[in-house]
Formats: structure tokens, sequence, C-alpha cells
């Protein structure tokens, strides 16, 4: 199967208009020893129909959250998915359409992409939301690197311990080029100096801790650094605002904004800032304006930070978003509306403080943090006398993902509001067979 | 509009009004013509240090930046900071509340490399 | 107030139309009872809700369609976009990503129940090397951008494992912006080279800047005039005889699926734009996907993890040994390599060898046939795209390549690419891709006759063109003077 729509008499006529006898003539200029004298060593094509099973198949050798329940969560959780948002995204007009660089024919994804940018403001309370970037790790490399320009002189990245590890790790990666340097550390007091351009803060952490955040915003703005907030979308319906605490940039990890967890990729990257240092916000930027007869309309703007104009001076070198999966939240956003993500979040909160405080009670599980305040997601380590590789291995094969594991006994169990009491009551029950 | 017979002029398209030892730094109709409608300028701080022939800040239009590339060498004693709300001055009045920076100047001589208004003209021709 | 069409012309955005008490969706009740923010995350606790918008269902649907119908996608109509790669978005490919399989997976299950997934990548790893001539392949990249970012620090570090640190890397002056930025982003400094007067590579210009202290050189080919450097061989020789890396921009690998392979021309390393030669849709600026491509000695550096086969078929997550570490979260964009690997499962080998020489043919066609209406900036035959110049109808008649695109929407087709290259004056890319019909390609060709011949009979209808889209030409000076970012809502009653 594909999908060239010219018939073998079209081809031969193209050809003659061109004024070649064979297709080769056009390839003249790829030297000889360099061209394939065989067929790529990737198979013969299929039918479509063959296409589908052979899929259908590959994906049913995946168990799904359809029958391995999902309390695994650190940034990409298993959450109700509205019918609608899917709906709107199978519009060919929104997913066939490139960046939307010619804005009279492109006001579907340059508006569906300005609303998606308020609701990202609405939830973080700061001025100015870009497009999207890939994901929270990138968004979040991108918050140092843009901490950096403002602080002119600095380069010098701090993390507050707790930032998802994943997100630690793109960081180093992007360090090693040399344009920042990065250091993690529990107690970030001692690092403080004016060199340092940002802090990033985790708000919850990679455990579902709510620390009190408020204290190290403050030592980042006495040294003059830029404090970043690491967020989760959902859980802002219930949080004060990034902005209220006084941070300058907020970033996160927001696929569980109306996305598939889809193996954690494509994600979508939140980033948000306020105004005193919007002009050094990487990524596209929507914003609203006329058109020559008067009317409201939308486009691209600030594009001289971007990389096709300034080229080695742009702010940074994405060029993509993940404008579908911008769609998607800003869809999600209004159909849950304020109540309805405040209800999302605190659904997913009771049924994981429930379950949480059952797992305790079974003696089976120690809370690692008793004190910390926490959402709905927590770590809690398996205290029973059982090996905890058969415990997990147990839950496995009775259908129930039952978190991400944290060292040899740590399990960090996230609830979201699709978990059913049912759902719940397996967790414990199964808990209950090894105690 | 002509090039003010009255002003020095670089390469670069910046023009240079000088008074006793001081002088006033813009950029030519010329310059604002090419670059089209400003939506932003990054300007120096006073008592920075400008290079003759090193860039002391930024303009941008919709689709283009460009570098202000200093036409003598001093020190900033004022700059224009009303442009940073209406850069579009540049473009209605570059010879005028156009204006940039304002240099104590630190090699007078540097004055004698610039363009006057006519050979100006024939650079842009 | 204006004149506008009542179905595709501007509306308000769902934060205006938000009327208090309005709703769509709801938890079920029970769920929330007895719980409280102020309970869980006491002086943390939101006070002021965000002020998301309050609507209904049939609110938003419509909403959405409205906005729907002022877009133009693959599907509205021809999008010969030069160097985008704009071709038809198969829907058996939108059909399996969302499978329930491939969609309600989670990063943290272990490998035992993802083995499809990982079964599905390590092929296509598999496919994407052999397409690419280079044996190692990571699919983590999310983007061409990120991919040519991953690509450079891979370099970086095999240059400080050799104990050989450099600092520069060579760029052709067509190449696209991405280049530059990724160069700096990966802590090298850019050393621009000028191109010959055919767009192709000076050769003398690359021997006399390259030395011990260059990295890499970057290169697209098929080129951004859209043609085939035939000096390639001595190109990328010329790089290795400086212990540099030769990478290749794999925008325009649609030219020579099949044909030739980047490793084979010598090129180190290469990415993949899977949203523009695989089929994956744009989605009206992304999620798209970069893999990239690398040679033996590279390989061991290629971001983690990838995936592995054991002895007994079993597929794991593994890092290689010399990891750069990760360059984002997890495994990549894995919906957009489902639709990749369909797409490779549905053309297999002679297909995307067909895939290549359509779009090669579609293009030359379009050239020989826009070449009797406007100049073609190099008259040579032309891999999967070429450029025209607009630059004697603007002297001539005062119109510009802008004019041009602008109207072509009138006629319903997507504008080419403008004003890139930056090396042809007035430059439009015309990129047809291979699923074009030929009567489309012709309708295609008849627009920029009657655009021409309008340039010369009523220019000022150019200027003002488009006339007949859901907005006309916007103020792009005053979103950018005073920017609007976000809808500003006001709280009085």
């Amino acid at each position: 199967m594909n999908y060239i729509p010219v018939t073998a008499d079209e081809r031969e006529r193209m050809l003659e208009r061109i004024g070649v006898s064979a297709v080769d003539e056009l390839f003249s200029d790829i030297p000889k020893s360099a061209r394939l004298s065989h067929a790529l060593a990737i198979g013969a094509g299929h039918e479509e129909l063959e296409v589908q099973t052979l899929l259908a198949r590959i994906a049913a050798n995946n168990r799904c959250s359809d029958d391995l329940i999902c309390f695994a969560g650190g940034g990409i959780y298993d959450r109700y998915l509205p019918a609608l948002v899917d709906n709107i995204l199978q519009r060919p007009e929104f997913f066939t359409a490139y960046t939307p660089y010619q804005p009279e024919v492109s006001q579907g994804t340059l508006q569906a992409i300005f609303e998606f940018q308020t609701g990202i403001c609405e939830l973080t309370g700061l001025d100015v939301a870009n497009a999207s970037m890939y994901d929270g790790a990138t968004a979040l490399v991108e918050a140092a690197l843009m901490a950096c320009r403002v602080t002119k002189n600095r380069s010098r990245v701090l993390a507050v311990a707790g930032l998802h590890p994943e997100k630690i790790e793109t960081i180093q990666t992007y360090s090693a080029a040399g344009n920042f340097s990065f250091e993690t550390a529990a107690e970030i007091g001692p690092l403080l100096d004016e060199t340092v351009a940002a802090v990033l803060i985790p708000y919850p952490d990679y455990h579902g801790i709510i620390a009190d955040v408020s204290p190290l915003i403050e030592a980042a703005h006495q040294v003059g650094a830029l404090a970043v907030l690491d967020c989760d979308p959902v859980l802002l319906s219930l949080l004060k605002s990034p902005a209220e605490l006084g941070a300058d940039i907020a970033t996160g990890e927001a696929q569980s904004l109306g996305n598939p967890m889809s193996l954690g990729g494509p994600g979508l990257g939140m980033f948000a800032c306020s105004e005193k240092v919007m002009r050094q916000i990487p990524g596209r930027l929507v914003g609203k304006t006329v058109d020559s007869q008067g009317n409201d309309a939308y486009v691209l703007t600030l594009a001289t930070r971007e990389q096709h104009i300034r080229r080695e001076k742009a702010t940074s070198n994405i060029c993509s978003n993940h404008a579908l999966n911008a769609l998607a939240a800003g869809v999600y956003m209004a159909a849950l509306g304020p109540e309805g993500l405040r209800e999302v979040a605190l659904s997913s909160c009771a049924k994981a403080h429930r379950l949480h405080d059952e797992l305790i009670g079974t003696g089976l599980f120690r809370d690692r943090y008793p004190q910390a305040r926490y959402g709905y997601e927590f770590i809690v380590d398996w205290s029973g006398s059982e090996s905890f590789d058969a415990v997990y291995h147990d839950l496995l094969e009775a259908g129930i993902l039952p978190g991400i594991r944290v060292g040899e006994r740590g399990l960090l169990i996230a609830v979201t509001e699709k978990r059913s009491e049912a759902e719940l009551g397996r967790f414990l029950e199964e808990v209950h067979a090894h105690g | 509009m002509g090039a003010p017979t009255d002003l020095k002029y670089s390469n670069d398209h910046e023009w240079v009004r000088v008074e006793a030892d001081q002088a006033t730094v813009g950029v030519s109709d010329y310059a604002q013509g090419q670059l089209g409608g400003l939506v932003f300028i990054e300007l120096p701080s006073v008592g920075d240090a400008l290079i003759a022939g090193e860039a002391f800040g930024e303009v941008e239009s919709v689709k283009s930046v460009s570098e202000l590339i200093a036409p003598v060498s001093g020190e900033i004693v004022e700059v224009n900071t009303a442009l940073e709300g209406a850069p579009e001055t540049i473009n209605n009045d570059p010879y005028g509340a156009g204006w940039i920076v304002k240099v104590a100047l630190s090699e007078p001589a540097q004055l004698d490399e610039l363009l006057d208004a006519d050979a100006y003209e024939q650079h842009i021709s | 107030m204006a004149e506008t069409n009542a179905y595709r012309g501007p509306r308000p955005t769902l934060y205006e139309t938000s009327r208090p008490g309005a709703r769509c969706l709801r938890c079920p009740p029970a769920s929330v009872e007895g719980i409280d923010a102020v309970e869980l995350f006491g002086p943390y606790a939101r006070t002021t809700p965000a002020a998301l918008p309050e609507v209904s269902e049939i609110e938003i649907m419509r909403h959405y369609a409205h906005l729907a119908a002022m877009n133009f996608g693959v599907d509205t109509g021809s999008y010969p976009l030069g160097s985008c790669t704009m071709k038809y978005n198969p829907r058996i490919n939108e059909w399996a990503a969302r499978l329930s399989g491939f969609a309600n997976i989670h990063p943290a299950q272990p490998d035992s129940t993802l083995q499809g997934a990982l079964a599905l990548i390590h092929e296509l790893q598999k496919d994407l090397s052999e397409i690419a001539g280079l044996p190692g392949v990571s699919l983590q990249p999310a983007a061409g951008a990120h991919g040519e970012y991953t690509a450079l620090m891979v370099f970086r570090a095999a240059l400080k494992a050799r104990g050989d640190a450099r600092r520069k890397v060579i760029i052709p002056d067509t190449a696209h912006g991405t280049n530059p930025a990724s160069v700096i982003m990966a802590g090298y400094e850019v050393v621009t080279i000028p191109s010959t007067t055919e767009g192709l590579v000076d050769l003398e210009a690359l021997k006399e800047a390259l030395d011990s202290d260059t990295a890499a050189f970057m290169l697209t080919n098929p080129n951004t005039v859209g043609i085939f450097d035939p000096q390639i061989l001595e190109i990328t020789a010329a790089v290795h005889e400086v212990g540099a890396f030769a990478y290749c921009d794999g925008a325009n690998l649609n030219a020579i699926l099949g044909i030739t392979r980047p490793g084979d021309l010598g090129f180190d390393a290469l990415h993949i734009n899977l949203h523009k030669t695989f089929s994956s849709p744009h989605g009206g600026g992304g999620p798209g996907a970069g893999p990239l491509c690398v040679s033996a000695e590279l390989a061991p550096y290629l971001p983690g993890p990838v995936v592995a086969c054991d002895e007994e078929g079993v597929f794991h997550r593994v890092t290689p040994e010399k990891s750069i570490g990760r360059v984002r979260t997890y495994l990549g964009n894995f919906g957009v390599l489902v639709r990749a690997y369909a797409y490779i499962r549905s053309n297999g080998a002679e297909g995307l060898r067909a895939v290549a020489e359509q779009a090669v043919i579609s293009a030359n066609y379009l050239r020989v046939t826009l070449g009797e209406i406007l100049p073609v900036a190099y008259d040579r035959h032309c891999m999967h795209e070429f450029v025209l110049s607009a630059a004697r109808l603007k002297s001539e008649e005062g119109v510009t390549a802008l004019d041009i695109a602008k109207r072509l929407l009138d006629y319903g087709f997507h504008p080419p690419t403008i004003y890139f290259p930056l090396i042809v004056a007035e430059a439009l890319m015309i990129e047809p891709t291979e699923t074009e019909p030929v009567a489309v390609l012709d309708a295609l060709a008849e627009a920029f006759s009657n655009i021409v011949e309008e340039a010369k009979t009523d220019p000022d209808l150019l200027r003002q063109a488009p006339l007949s889209t859901p907005v006309r030409r916007l103020d792009e000076v005053s979103a950018a003077r005073s920017p609007h970012l976000r809808v500003i809502q006001t709280f009085c009653s």
C-alpha cells in the first residue's frame, strides 16, 4: 500500500514533459558508487488490512491500563480522557496543518493556542505562557537557559532536591555543553550567591510532597536569581499559584491535561513566566491583533527570538511545539472548567489519601515522610517480610501496576480520579494476601 | 528624506551629531526604512563604554533583528529611554526624537573617518 | 464593523463567552465528598480558583468546529510548502496510534508488560538504521532541532573520549535556522561558509574553514534549494580528513529514500523528521519526532534508553555504555513512532523508493511547468523541491513573493515557503510531495499563471490579497509592539 495518486500512464507523461526517458536521469547528481544497488532490507509493503492486523497484534502484546490498573504517575497520569477531546483532535483541519505561519488560513490553530496560553496563565497565575515545549524536562532546561539570559552574566543553576530524576538527567545532559553549570542539593542555602541564575524548585516533588517552597523562592530572589517552580497543572487547581508564591517561571509536564499516556510521549511541556522577563521566553507565542479590515485575529508573534531569524542568537533551538497536545489541553481545560478541574484533583487526592491510609493500616507498608503534605501521589516503603520483588510481581500478575519502584522497597503511588473503589479494593486485597 | 547635511554618517547607517566634545547617535532614515516598523529596542545604560565598530544595542522589526553599531567611541552620558515604550519614534523621526544615545567622545579624531551627507547618499544609492 | 464571513470569520474565545455556572464535565459527586484543599495543603491551598472557561459541551464542540473551519490542512488542499514535506497523513496510522495497547501504556511499566511497544521501537530502530545506512539509532529526540542538538552532544562526547576537544561547527549559509541555534545550544561556535552561485557547498571555502578545531560540518543534502550536491563524497572526505564529523540534516530525506543512504555518502550522523518523511501529521506545529542515526563509532554515546533484543527474543530498555544521558523524559514521542512504523510497513522497500521517485518526478514536472511562468532560481534537474524567484516581477510590477503567496490562498492553495533560502531573492520554494494528483499540480500551475497575469493587470489586487480567507492580512507590527498573549478577563458583573 502506498499513497501515491499518480498512475503509470501519468508518470510516463510527466517524465516526457520533464524531458527524461527514465527516472534515474533525475538522480544523476548522486554519485554512482553511493547509489543503492539493492532494495532496502525492510521487507515488502503490506495492504492496509495486513497492517491493521499486524499493529493490532503488536498492541496486544502490551498490557495497557485497561487490564493493568495504573497506579503509576511521576508526571504521566492515567486520567479520564473526555470523549470530546479526541473527537476534536481528529478534525483533519487541525492535525494535518503545518505550523501557523500563514495566519490568514491558520486562525483555528492560532486561536486554540491562544486559549491554551490563557488557560496556563490562569493555572499558574503568571502573565505569559508559550505555545508549549516538548515535555516537562525540556521545559525545565529552557527555564534554566532563560534565567541565564535574564541574569546576564550568571550561569549557575541550582535545583532543590526532589526533582523528577529524568528531569535532572536531562538538565545534566544539557549542562555538559558548558552554557551553564548545574548542581542539585538538599540544602541550597550554602550554595546560593550572586553567581546563581536560577533555583529550580519542584512543586510538588517527585515523591508527591508539597514542601514549604516560599522560603526557597525568597532565598533565590535575595541573591537576584530567578525562582522556577516545576508544577503539576492539575494540582495547581488546588494549590496556591506560582505567581502568588512569587515564582518568576513555572514549568511542568502537562500530559495529564487531556492527553493519553502513550508511553510518556508525546508529552506537553508547560512554560509560563512573569511579564518582567517575558522578552527572553523561549518557544512560540501567539498574540492577538487585527487584520486589515479591523477584525480580531491571531498571529505568531515576537518571532525575532526564534531561530529562523536570529539563527545562532536565538533564545532556543526549539522549532516545534506540541501544538496538537496543547489543543487537547485547551479543550480539556474548557471541558472541565474551574470547578471540574478542582473536582478531578480533589477526587484524585481523596482516593490517594484513602489508599495511603489503608496501605499503612495493613502494617505492610511504612510511610516514608509521615508528616508531609501530599496531593494524589505519595511514597511508601514495603515493610513486609516477603521480598518486595515478589510482591510487585504478584501485583502485576493480578492486573495491578502498583506504582513506580523507587529503590528496593519504595513504591511511588499515584491515584487519579479514574480509579474506582473496586480497583482500590483489589489493590488492598492483593497486598493483604502478602501479609 | 535626504540625509541632513549637518550630520556625519557611518557605513553601518548610524548618524552622529557633534556638539562640542559630545555626540548624539541615531540611525538614518534609510536604515529605518529598510528595517520597517520597529517593535523593540534594546538600549545600553548610562556609563557604558561605546566602542567604535562594536554593537551597543539592538533594534527589532517583526521579522528582523539588527545590531546598533557604534560609529564613535566614548562614554554614554544619556540614553533615550522613551524609545523603549515607543520604538516607532525611530521610524517617525529618525533624526529628531528618534535619537538613541549621547556620548562623551573619547577619540574625536574618529569623526574624520565618518561620511558626510553627500558621501552617505552615495553609499546608499 | 468590517464585513466578515459569518461561518468562518472571527469568533470570541471560550474565555469570553464563559458564563458562571455553565458546566460540561463533572466528576461523580461521591468521589469528592469529605475532602478539602485547605485541610490537604494548609497555607498552600489555593483561594482564588483558576478562571478557566465555564461553558457547556455543545458550546465547546461548535467553537472548535468553527475554529477548524478557519484552518487549512493537507486534507483541505495542496500544501506545496518547501522543506516541510506536507504529504498525506494516512488514516491507518491514526487508527494505530489510538489502539489502547499503544495509547494507554505507562513508561514506568516493567519491560515484561511492554513487549509489543518495545518490539515496535526495536524494529523501527532497525528500519531507520537500514534507511539511513547508519548502525546506531536513538528514537528519543522529539523533533528535528532536538535531533541536531543530540547529534552535536554525541560528537562532543566522542571527541572528548578521543582527548580532542574542539570548538567550532561549520554550516553553509543555506542552512535551516535551527542548525546554528543548535550549535550554540551544544556549546560550539558557528562558522558560516558561503555557497556557490548554484547553491552548492563551496568546496574550497569548506577546506579553508576546516581545521583541527572543527568538531563537525552540518549539511542538508539534498540542500535547501532542492539540489543534491554532487561533490558529496569529496565533502565528507574533507571533513573526515581533519578528524571532524559530517552531519546530515535529514529534512530532505524524502527525495532519496531507497535511492542512496546518508551513511553511504560518508555522513556520520543524520536526524530524520518522522513528521516529514514518514507521514506523521504536523499537528499545527507538533508533536513530531527527530530520531538520530549514527555511525558505529558514535553509537555508544547515544542518549538512552534504546531498545535491545536478547537471545531469547525478549526486548529490554538499555542505556548505551558511554551515553551522553537523556535529552528528555522517557523513550521519545512514542505516539509519533507508531505512526511512522505503520507507514514503513505499508510502503515496504519498493514503496519507499517509489515515494522518492514520485516526489522527484512531481517536483521536476512542476519546475518545468512553472518555469514557463516565473524564473527558476537554478534551472536544472531538481530533487523533491525547487525555488522560483519573483525578483523580476518585483522590479517590473512591484509585486513580491509575499503577494504571490497570499494570492495563492484565494485560489485554494497553501503558499510555498517564501524568502528561504536566503541566497535567492524573492524566493518561493515549492515541494509538491509524491501525494499530489497530477490534476492538482496542473491546477497549481494555472493559479500561478493567473496570478502573474494579475500582477500585470491589477497589481493592487495582489497587494490586498488574500480576499477570501477567514481573516485578511494581519497587523503583525502592533502584535509585536504591544504583545497581547492571553485573554484578559475582566471580573465586573
